[in-house]
């Protein structure tokens, strides 16, 4: 699903250069649960935003179901954008002033998809929040805004879903909702990576990658419980 | 994406911030409204001097004198009486094509009965006036050859003077005084509603020109006969006019001995002429209205951009969504620019309406105060203000919408 080859990213701060990423390598299957964790500037986060063209990397090579990403232009990252990947962000960035099913919508307005409001409503059905579909973000909960932007995030059937500190914001119970709403997800097939400090959400995950300053130093599978592979007898 | 989804996005977003829009709005109302007020009124005012012209007949060559070297419209201010009855008949008898030829002199009179008075147009001439000039009458009868002939102390008075100073009475046969002078008002002149030099064509009194010459301004002498101030030329067809016209100056300057070229005593213009000649004053007129009204336009346009490029920074965050669920910069710029487009034209739509409304205005009031200025709103002057503030929209909106469509993602999420 992904492969990472090597990948640095180097922010240039003025004159010095700071690293942000070593060389990088990580691979990802189709179908895996991964934490990114690690402390404050181990460069999780440029790793995840590299993972979802956000950001460019320095050097390295990123190879997406098979794809030279590196060598795409613009135009092509953004149509890989709205149709391979979902983002969830910690500060959700939904848009304000702009009812919760216009936000799920937006991915498919920028696709060209047909059925644009009822393909946002299943996906707020998904995330349980059909209800509040005509709410503004301001009317909404933390939780809810969350769950809003899940639902943005997997309106376009994408194969990859990335999640930047989805729970950074939540009291525990609105997080273990939405940690389960990602178990749910997984289990339907679609590849997660979440980038996280809580090691009792990162628990909850299939496997777990430890980055400091810029390196991969721990990279190991969990055995979790609560987010159990899909069993191939049920369907 | 499609166009009409951008369309929808920029339209909401207008609609998110309803006083800034609004604001935006505002600089391009005005100008718009301006242009669209001014170029109405100067061609309103083209139309009413255009209409004065041509109301006084057609087919007409316009002699008026001069003294010699006095240029432009110092000519106009200085009273010069260059032409006499000889010089008429000559030009009646000798000169094809012509049909009358009406004299006249013109001043500033008061007129009064008893009881009121007020200011007339003297204008001095001959029968042939009525139908050269059109001046037909609504009562009584107009001066004729026999009043001419025996210098009558009579007068044929326009409508507006007859209704200052009779009122709703019939004016035939009444006695009024002219300059101080008793005359008879042998017949009422149809209301004609124009004006001249700012003087409404229902203020002329007229009378037989040697009553004039003789008897209320005598002693002005030109080559040992009484002087006259203008001619009026009526000829048989517009075609001919410059034929005529050259015909006239070589009798006239043959007639009074003019050996040096430009140093001619009188003035010849056709009809067509004096139209053309109107026009171009009128038109610098327009457009030096229009440009004042245009410098409006282009504060108006700052103002988008202005607003534009405090948008695109405000909504940094917006543009980093957009971009992270699809949006390639084709979609940003095209939602800015349109954003900036729909801004300028619903300005522009409004500011249509809005000078329309005061021209009319203008045109209402204007007819109170006896003037009469028309709006004149065209459908090119409406389609070239509905261009030009699109125009201004896409222009100012460019840059701005590139800096928003040329952010890079992540930079734009993480923008506080």
């Amino acid at each position: 699903m992904i492969e990472l080859e090597k990948i640095s990213k180097i922010y240039q701060m003025g004159k010095i250069e700071v690293p942000a990423l070593k060389e990088v390598s990580l691979k990802v299957q189709a179908g895996e649960m991964v934490a990114l964790v690690g402390a404050s500037g181990s460069g999780k986060s440029t790793l995840m935003n590299i993972m979802g063209f956000l950001d460019q990397p320095t050097s390295g090579k990123y190879f997406l179901e098979g794809e030279d990403v590196s060598q795409l232009n613009d135009n092509r990252l953004a149509e890989m954008r709205n149709r391979k990947i979902g983002f969830v962000f910690q500060s959700y960035n939904l848009l304000p002033r702009t009812a919760a099913v216009a936000n799920v919508e937006l991915p498919l307005i920028y696709g060209g998809a047909s059925q644009k409001r009822k393909r946002a409503l299943e996906a707020l059905e998904r995330v349980g929040l059909k209800a509040r579909a005509n709410h503004k973000p301001s009317e909404l909960s933390g939780g809810e805004q969350q769950r809003v932007a899940i639902a943005r995030a997997l309106v376009n059937n994408p194969s990859l879903i990335l999640a930047d500190e989805p729970t950074g914001n939540l009291d525990t119970k609105a997080a273990n909702e939405i940690i389960q709403i990602f178990c749910q997800l997984n289990r339907d097939g679609i590849t997660i990576v979440m980038v996280t400090h809580e090691m009792d959400i990162a628990a909850q995950t299939k496997r777990i990658v430890r980055l400091l300053d810029g390196q991969i130093i721990e990279d190991k599978l969990t055995g979790a419980k609560t987010c159990e592979p899909p069993e191939p007898t049920r369907s | 994406m499609k166009i009409i989804e951008s369309f929808f996005i920029a339209l909401r977003s207008l609609n998110a911030n309803k006083l800034r829009s609004s604001l935006t709005m505002l600089g391009v109302i005005i100008g718009v409204g301006s242009v669209i007020t001014l170029m109405s009124v100067g061609r309103g005012a083209e139309a009413s001097i255009t209409s004065s012209i041509t109301d006084m007949g057609t087919n007409l060559i316009y002699l008026s004198s001069k003294t010699p070297g006095v240029q432009g419209m110092m000519s106009m201010a200085s009273p010069a009486y260059s032409f006499t009855m000889s010089d008429v008949q000559a030009i009646a008898e000798r000169v094809p094509s012509v049909i009358a030829v009406a004299p006249t002199i013109e001043n500033y009179v008061e007129v009064s009965t008893a009881s009121d008075s007020t200011l007339g147009i003297v204008e001095a001439t001959t029968p042939e006036f009525e139908t050269a000039l059109n001046y037909p009458t609504a009562e009584g009868q107009f001066i004729t050859a026999k009043n001419v002939a025996a210098m009558d102390m009579v007068v044929v008075i326009g409508n507006k003077v007859a209704a200052t100073l009779f009122g709703t009475d019939s004016a035939v046969g009444k006695k009024i005084k002219v300059n101080g002078r008793q005359f008879s008002v042998i017949g009422v002149l149809e209301k004609k509603g124009g004006q001249m030099m700012g003087v409404s064509t229902d203020s002329v009194v007229i009378m037989p020109i040697t009553t004039y010459q003789s008897r209320l301004f005598p002693g002005r002498m030109v080559r040992g006969e009484d002087a006259i101030q203008q001619l009026t030329v009526q000829i048989s067809n517009t075609n001919v006019a410059d034929i005529v016209s050259a015909d006239i100056t070589t009798l006239l300057t043959q007639r009074h001995r003019i050996t040096v070229e430009g140093k001619e005593d009188f003035q010849i213009m056709t009809q067509e002429q004096m139209l053309s000649a109107v026009k171009q004053v009128t038109l610098i007129l327009t457009i030096l209205l229009g440009s004042i009204a245009g410098i409006s336009l282009i504060v108006g346009s700052i103002g988008i951009m202005n607003i534009m490029l405090v948008s695109v920074t405000e909504r940094t965050r917006e543009i980093g969504i957009r971009k992270a669920v699809g949006a390639k910069r084709k979609d940003i710029l095209l939602q800015f620019l349109l954003e900036a487009a729909m801004l300028s034209l619903s300005g522009g739509i409004i500011g249509i309406i809005g000078g329309w409304s005061v021209s009319w205005l203008i045109a209402i009031v204007s007819k109170a105060l006896g003037y009469s200025i028309p709006s004149a709103v065209s459908v090119g002057i409406v389609l070239l203000a509905i261009i030009v503030s699109v125009c201004i929209g896409l222009a100012s909106g460019v840059y701005p919408a590139m800096r928003a469509a040329r952010l890079n993602p992540i930079d734009a999420l993480h923008y506080e």
